[in-house]
């Protein structure tokens, strides 16, 4: 690690996770990249509105989703996003053992969340029998949903591989961008969350 | 020197703990929302059609608390995310529109 990389506290920028070169590439890229899912996940979406009422005799959303459990979930991924937020303030005041509890804490509550998404399919599928190939609805519900835990799957295997990477490491130059990379894709997860929850189970239910 | 570091410091901090204040005024809100939103649902006390309007433009509210608070899209320097977020949610509306319009006719 260069010089730079490792500047002391007592030196530490406004905002060391745009301080560098590398820092500010990260930024940039990842919100061309956010650009690019909003797209992808607008094809989902759009998909799931023209096909949520070919059941083709099978199972509807109204009949099978359940509002509790879907509840809890949203808790759960929009508590994970504030805790997130904690994390980064911590970073900004360059407080490493903070961070990295506030982090623990959003991958606790992502877990929990991907717990409850299992559970979910788990139960369409043996008590419903609602598959991938029930019906046209079937498989537009699965993508959707399940690229979505796909991406809270992947998010948390990130989070997880930075806490033990730079677990020795504290806060520098170097990982504060990293870090900061994380929450915003992060808080870009619950943003699909807020649409799949309003158009996929609450307007499912109303009809 | 150390010193103006030091007082530079401490405006930082208060300035930074303003931020988190208002976020977390921001999470309140979207709490806030989500759960009227579900007890809407839930009660079945409203009409489809007053429903389905109110549900998305409660969505919509609270995804622009997420980008424009925690996601500091609010702060300087964020042009380039703007143009990348709205060219997508611009892609967005158009790939949203086709699907339902090929369904509708």
């Amino acid at each position: 690690m260069s010089h730079d990389h490792s500047l002391n506290p007592e030196t530490m920028p406004q905002e060391p996770e745009k301080a560098t070169l590398e820092g500010k590439n990260k930024f940039f890229g990842l919100w061309f990249f956010l650009g690019g899912e909003t797209v992808l996940f607008a094809s989902f979406f759009g998909t799931f509105l023209a096909l949520r009422n070919s059941t083709a005799n099978g199972p509807t959303g109204d009949e099978i989703f359940g509002l509790e459990l879907v509840f809890i979930m949203t808790m759960l991924l929009l508590t994970s996003s504030l805790t997130s937020v904690y994390a980064m303030y911590h970073m900004k005041n360059n407080d490493f053992k903070k961070m990295q509890l506030w982090l623990a804490v959003t991958a606790f509550l992502g877990i929990g969340f991907l717990g409850c998404e299992i559970y979910e399919f788990y139960h369409y599928i043996t008590d419903f029998g609602f598959t991938f190939r029930s019906s046209a609805f079937g498989s537009a519900f699965y993508t959707l949903v399940g690229f979505h835990g796909g991406h809270v799957v992947f998010g948390l295997s990130w989070l997880i591989a930075l806490l033990v990477r730079n677990a020795k490491r504290g806060l520098n130059l170097y990982n504060a961008p990293k870090f900061n990379t994380f929450s915003l894709y992060w808080h870009f997860i619950d943003v699909v969350w807020v649409f799949i929850f309003t158009v996929v189970y609450l307007m499912g239910k109303v009809g | 020197m150390m010193t103006d570091n030091t007082n530079f410091n401490s405006f930082q901090k208060q300035r930074n703990k303003e931020e988190m204040k208002r976020q977390l005024i921001t999470f309140v809100l979207m709490i806030g929302f989500t759960i009227v939103a579900f007890a809407i649902v839930a009660t079945g006390s409203m009409q489809k059609m007053f429903a389905v309007p109110l549900l998305l433009i409660m969505a919509v509210v609270q995804v622009g608390f997420q980008f424009y608070y925690f996601m500091h899209m609010k702060d300087k320097g964020h042009e380039f995310p703007s143009l990348m977020i709205y060219g997508g949610v611009w892609a967005a509306i158009l790939t949203i529109a086709a699907l339902v319009a090929i369904v509708w006719w």
